[in-house]
């Protein structure tokens, strides 16, 4: 499951994400970016690098994610 | 429009990109150079400072992409301590736009053809052998055929990836950068402006570049580990509200250096890769235009020699003549960056009031250098190396 979000509205499509990204999960063209999700391990460190705050970590996922498995 | 096989693709239309192809196609080997974005040289991702000496190799200095010409550094400690240093040099801020434009133009002088709006999404494999890219190009997925692939896609380096080498950054190595061109701003049009410290940019520093007399750039790197903690862009709002309020903000920009050294690869098999996406970047100061010019020249030059005697071998020259001129003084220079961005605000404070202690006329960079080692005396040794190998 996916706990890395984008808010592609204030993205400036630099590239820093992908620089950090350890699994090459992220693609970027001039002006789209995506996550490839099978490949993220939502390691988080894009969201980190991010300059401009657009990735996000999605914490509160982490409890729906236990949420379903209870 | 495509032909469907070039000698040489270079991936990207920066100056390290463009620099590879001109010296390419020198050789008289046909190169094409693909650029996702729409324009050569736009969006600008840089805070554009450069010095003389390190362009002229290259390109002449034309007035036309001279915003400023820079004399002089202002070094300003936590506690907003300015120490003035005259450069011995000459820098330029520079019009990117026009200057990456220029260098395209150059590429293509010495006959390489360029194409925009060239997303390259995977390096085409036939036989185990790579043998080109998959490029998607308005909107259709077209395939190029090329002997040698040289990537010059910057700070994302997948091309690198897409042939198997490890090019991902370490966070606390990608200095993580947000930039604004602001107007109506008073600064000295010929000096480039330092703050360093923990309040505007931890593990890093923010820069104020003059565009002319009453536009600057003005904009900070930190490291990913600080960034982590709290963003680039809230660093600089910070500033701004402090020091600018209300300034008319022209343009805003995030991107991002790899200051660490040269990757281990930077060829493999008939992939070479130049500029930010072989991490050439000059790590002590994020500087990367002309040490990227030089990581491009030589591999261009190399490439083309190589297709002309159809001798591949003579790829793996380009990281040994590499290291020679540049790669080696980068290791140093990391060293150097890793001592200084961890200073804590008081040391920066302390080397700042010394400094201003010496004549005006007699500081120099290396003068503060040797202030710093009293805090840090392990430096000599890295410092030592640049001067004497």
């Amino acid at each position: 499951m996916l706990l890395i979000e984008i808010k592609p509205d204030k993205c400036d499509f630099c590239g820093v994400c992908v620089g950090v990204c350890p699994e090459d999960a992220i693609e970027l063209k001039e002006a789209s970016i995506s996550i490839i999700e099978k490949r993220c391990t939502n390691c988080a460190k894009c969201v980190w690098c991010c300059p401009i705050e657009v990735l996000v970590f999605r914490k509160d996922k982490i409890q729906q994610l236990k949420a379903k498995s209870n | 429009m495509l032909d469907k096989f070039y000698d040489v693709i270079v991936v990207g239309a920066g100056p390290s990109g463009t620099t590879a192809a001109r010296f390419a196609a020198e050789q008289g080997v046909s190169v094409i150079v693909l650029e996702k974005d729409r324009d050569v040289g736009y969006p600008v991702r840089c805070g554009e400072a450069v010095s003389k000496e390190g362009i002229e190799p290259f390109i002449q200095p034309d007035p036309k992409w001279i915003a400023s010409t820079i004399n002089s550094f202002i070094l300003i400690s936590p506690d907003e301590t300015e120490v003035k240093i005259n450069f011995n040099r000459t820098g330029y801020i520079l019009e990117r736009r026009i200057f990456d434009y220029e260098l395209g133009k150059l590429a293509a002088k010495a006959g390489a053809q360029i194409i925009t709006k060239a997303y390259v999404y995977d390096l085409l494999k036939e036989d185990g052998k790579i043998t080109g890219v998959k490029v998607e190009h308005n909107g259709e997925q077209k395939e190029i055929r090329g002997k040698i692939i040289i990537g010059a896609d910057g700070v994302e380096s997948r091309i690198g990836r897409f042939a198997g080498i490890k090019t991902h950054v370490k966070i606390s190595d990608m200095e993580c950068c947000v930039q604004f061109t602001v107007s109506s701003i008073s600064v000295n049009p010929n000096a480039c402006y330092f703050y360093f410290g923990t309040e505007y940019s931890p593990g890093g520093y923010l820069w104020i570049f003059p565009k002319g007399s009453d536009s600057a750039n003005i904009g900070l790197g930190i490291g990913g580990d600080k960034a982590k903690h709290r963003s680039p862009i809230s660093y600089i709002n910070h500033f701004l509200d402090k020091k600018y309020p209300q300034v008319p903000k022209l343009t805003m920009i995030s991107g991002g250096v790899p200051c660490s050294f040269t990757l281990e690869e930077i060829v493999k098999d008939n992939v070479m890769l130049v500029g930010d996406a072989a991490r050439q970047v000059n790590p002590l100061s994020g500087g990367g235009i002309t040490s990227g010019m030089i990581g491009g020249s030589i591999a261009g030059e190399i490439a083309g020699k190589a297709i002309k005697q159809n001798n591949f071998k003579l790829l793996q020259q380009y990281p040994e003549i590499w290291h020679q001129r540049v790669g080696k003084r980068h290791e140093i220079y990391y060293k150097i960056k890793n001592a200084i961005y961890n200073f804590s605000d008081k040391t920066l404070n302390s080397i700042a009031h010394s400094a201003i202690k010496i004549p005006e006329d007699e500081r120099t960079l290396l003068s503060i250098f040797k202030i710093a080692l009293y805090d840090k005396p392990s430096l000599i040794f890295d410092f030592a190396k640049i001067f004497f190998y």
